[in-house]
C-alpha cells in the first residue's frame, strides 16, 4: 500500500469529505509525528507502536573506497517500536 | 531535548486545528489511518508512505533461544516482525532538529 492508496481508502469511508481534505488530514497526522521527533519528543500510539529518537554516539568511520579514517559526528535518528497488539495481530493472535 | 510524549489525542488536535473538523471526527480519522496501515501489514503488505517512511513485514525463521537467567534452551517459533525504515526527509529533519 502506498500513500495515495491509503488516502483513497479513507476518502471512500468518508464520502462527506473532499479528497483534497483527506489528503491534508493524512499529511497533518504524519507531519505531526515527524515534527514531534524533530523536537526531540516521542509519539506513543497504543496498540500500533511508538516513534522515538535514538542518539548515535560519535565514532570513527572509514571511507570504504579509500580506507581513510573519518570522524562521524553524533547524530539523532528516528526509531519505531511495534506495539504489542499489532505484533500479536501480525502473528495471527 | 524536549522529552514530551505525544498521543493519539495530540494528533487529533493537530487535525482539528489544521482542517477545522470536530475533535471527535479528527480522532476517528487518526484511528482510521492507523487501522488501514495495520490492516495492510497484517495482510502481509508493505506500506510505503512517501516522505514519511516504509513499514515492512519480515519473516523470522525458527531458532533456539536461551533463557538468559536460567541458561535453559527454549525454541523460538517462526514469527513475523515489523520494521520501519524512515524516509530521507524524516531522517534529515530529525537529525537537524536534535542537533547540538
Amino acid at each position: 500500500m502506498i500513500r495515495s492508496e491509503l488516502i483513497q481508502k479513507i476518502a471512500d469511508e468518508n464520502p462527506h469529505l473532499y479528497q483534497r481534505d483527506v489528503d491534508r488530514i493524512v499529511s497533518t497526522i504524519l507531519d505531526e509525528i515527524t515534527d514531534a521527533m524533530a523536537n526531540g519528543n516521542r509519539v506513543e500510539l497504543r496498540g500500533f507502536g511508538a516513534f522515538s529518537v535514538k542518539k548515535r554516539d560519535p565514532r570513527v568511520g572509514r571511507n570504504p573506497r579509500t580506507g581513510e579514517a573519518v570522524t562521524v559526528e553524533e547524530k539523532h535518528v528516528p526509531f519505531f517500536k511495534t506495539g504489542k497488539l499489532l505484533r500479536d495481530r501480525l502473528n495471527g493472535k | 531535548m524536549a522529552d514530551k510524549t505525544l498521543t493519539r489525542m495530540d494528533l487529533a488536535e493537530a487535525v482539528h486545528k489544521e482542517v477545522g473538523l470536530s475533535r471527535n471526527d479528527s480522532a476517528d480519522l487518526v484511528e482510521s489511518v492507523l487501522r488501514h496501515i495495520s490492516d495492510a501489514l497484517v495482510r502481509g503488505e508493505t506500506v510505503k508512505i512517501s516522505s514519511f517512511g516504509t513499514f515492512s513485514v519480515r519473516e523470522k525463521a525458527a531458532r533456539v533461544g536461551r533463557n538468559p537467567k536460567t541458561g535453559e534452551e527454549v525454541p523460538i517459533h517462526p514469527r513475523r516482525v515489523l520494521t520501519f525504515r524512515s524516509s530521507h526527509l524524516m531522517k534529515d529533519r530529525v537529525a537537524a532538529g536534535n542537533k547540538g
